[in-house]
């Protein structure tokens, strides 16, 4: 029987392996959180954001809104920081 | 055994040089006995010399750096210290000090190639006995493994089977390139690890890349890494499309890439392999794959490969680098985010006007009638193109006529009408709305001679400021 292989191959990936993190827990409560709602840059993302704002609010809720510049490009790292920075929670928007 | 000091003879008896001078080889063995012969292809070669030394796995050969056969070295205290190749008399006589040597035979006859140097041979040889330098981690297959079905499993395909990627292919492919594997030539997307030549040159091999398209291959990816060309953005989009590679200038040529029949579709093998490197080395190095950040709600079959060359052949039509700024003798390569290919059917024009007037109508209709800021590529048939230029319209002309013939009164894409919610803004109801941005018609000839039939390759992006087609110079 011929043999098939036995064959080195070269790894063609970043040979790079994801850290797992833990998710942190969600809040039991959001009353006295900063809501972030985060635009990612899509036509109706607004219209969508702009529902959920004003839910949040008739429930007495703090939001605050975040914008990347474009969908087209990832965002910004100094955008992110200040997500992070700024809120307690975020949701984000893909609404098309 | 080689002797520390004294002389070795490459030879194989599949040359008629190295079997003309057998008398000489035993004369030699007679005068010196510690003489060693290396024989790449019969170890009973030369015959009535006991000391062969069977090279037929070529390590010897490849050790020394034997190009030809016969060769004739002569080691001191286990240094080279002399060489020569074929038969020279003159040559022979000077190493050996033997002063008759070879009478009665001719002067001088060439010799043959060395088996070590046969094409494929030398990287092989490399593999083998010598330093390949590279660093990517080694995958050993087990002993019955299928190399392309482990490929599969790995998750290293797009679909279709790829070139397993051996030291052997990944060393010839390297060769292609003047640039050092360890260069690193940017980040890819979408998790931006640094990408070195080495890695590039892997993507190439299982794309099933020549050595000779390294060059090209290299450029793709460093004008896909131009910001304005957003290739995270192409890649992760719910949109249809991917990089589309078009290839101007000596290179298309050189490479053999198509620019005539069929040219957007199968059958070439440069075309179709430098645009699936790049689509592979996304994948794997990058790491985007479909329905992960790939999020491509239907994708399009140039995700696989997307790239051909224009048809510079016509000297009255100017190449598309041309009309950038580049010379004719220049290669460069275009990317280009789009999606798939639509189609333009006119039989009927026969001026410039009718032509022009007939396709801005079919160009008001991609992706959606009432989208504007569009960018597209139009792929212009040699047919086509011949009746713009008899009525003698250029580049220049047919893409303001194009633009011209495609913007159309606001009112008929207003929101609303019809009860279609999409359009623009009713308070611009009496404006004149082209439908491209004002860059947004990116004209290339291209095609096979027969058929009044143009392509449209819609562009993903309707934000030219922040994404575009980017060309950059070939260098090879």
């Amino acid at each position: 029987m011929m043999k098939l292989s036995g064959e080195t191959l070269r790894d063609p990936t970043a040979e790079t392996t994801s850290v797992k993190r833990a998710r942190t827990s969600p809040p039991k409560s959001l009353e006295g959180l900063c809501v972030g709602l985060f635009g990612i840059g899509k036509t109706r993302t607004p219209e969508f954001l702009d529902q959920v704002e004003k839910r949040l609010a008739e429930r007495g809720l703090i939001t605050k809104r975040f914008a990347k510049p474009t969908n087209a490009k990832t965002c910004p790292p100094e955008i992110m920081e200040q997500v992070v920075r700024e809120c307690d929670v975020v949701l984000v928007g893909l609404s098309d | 055994m080689l002797p520390a000091t004294g002389f070795v003879i490459f030879a194989k008896r599949d040359c008629p040089t190295c079997t003309l001078i057998e008398p000489v080889l035993r004369k030699l063995c007679a005068a010196d006995p510690a003489t060693c012969f290396i024989s790449q292809d019969d170890p009973q070669f030369p015959e009535g010399v006991s000391a062969v030394l069977d090279d037929r796995e070529l390590e010897q050969s490849f050790r020394h750096n034997i190009e030809f056969v016969p060769t004739l070295i002569r080691l001191e205290n286990g240094r080279e210290v002399d060489r020569t190749y074929g038969w020279d008399v003159r040559e022979w006589r000077r190493i050996t000090g033997l002063a008759d040597l070879g009478n009665g035979l001719p002067e001088f006859q060439p010799g043959c190639g060395s088996l070590s140097v046969a094409p494929g041979a030398a990287e092989n040889l490399q593999v083998r006995y010598g330093e390949t330098g590279l660093k990517s981690r080694k995958i050993e297959l087990g002993e019955w493994d299928d190399p392309i079905e482990a490929c599969f499993e790995r998750g290293w395909s797009d679909g279709l089977p790829v070139v397993p990627p051996t030291d052997v292919r990944i060393v010839r492919m390297l060769a292609g390139t003047k640039r050092k594997p360890d260069e690193i030539i940017g980040r890819i997307p979408p998790f931006l690890p640094e990408c070195t030549v080495e890695k590039v040159a892997i993507s190439a091999v299982m794309a099933g890349c020549k050595p000779e398209y390294m060059p090209l291959v290299l450029a793709v990816v460093e004008t896909a890494l131009v910001p304005l060309f957003s290739l995270h953005g192409i890649l992760a989009t719910t949109s249809f499309g991917g990089p589309i590679v078009i290839v101007n200038g000596p290179i298309a040529k050189k490479l053999g890439m198509n620019w005539g029949f069929n040219v957007l579709g199968q059958g070439n093998r440069a075309n179709n392999t430098i645009g699936r490197a790049l689509q592979l080395l996304v994948r794997n190095f990058g790491g985007g794959r479909p329905g992960e950040v790939d999020r491509a709600a239907l994708g399009s079959p140039g995700k696989i490969t997307f790239c051909f060359a224009e048809d510079e052949t016509d000297p009255s039509w100017e190449p598309y680098h041309v009309s950038l700024g580049f010379r004719r003798d220049q290669s460069t390569v275009t990317l280009f985010q789009g999606h798939g290919v639509e189609t333009f059917n006119d039989d009927k024009s026969r001026t410039p006007e009718q032509l022009a007037h007939s396709f801005g109508l079919g160009l008001r209709t991609i992706g959606h009638p009432r989208l504007q800021k569009a960018q597209a590529v139009i792929v212009l048939s040699p047919e086509h193109y011949a009746i713009f230029r008899d009525g003698g319209w250029g580049r220049k002309q047919i893409t303001e006529a194009l633009h011209k013939y495609s913007t159309r009164p606001g009112r008929d894409i207003v929101a609303g009408t019809d009860g279609i919610p999409l359009g623009i803004d009713p308070s611009r109801a009496d404006e004149m709305v082209p439908k491209f941005a004002p860059d947004g018609l990116l004209i290339v000839r291209a095609g096979g001679p027969a058929g009044l039939f143009s392509g449209v390759l819609p562009g993903w992006g309707s934000k030219p400021a922040e994404v575009g087609p980017v060309t950059r110079e070939v260098h090879e």
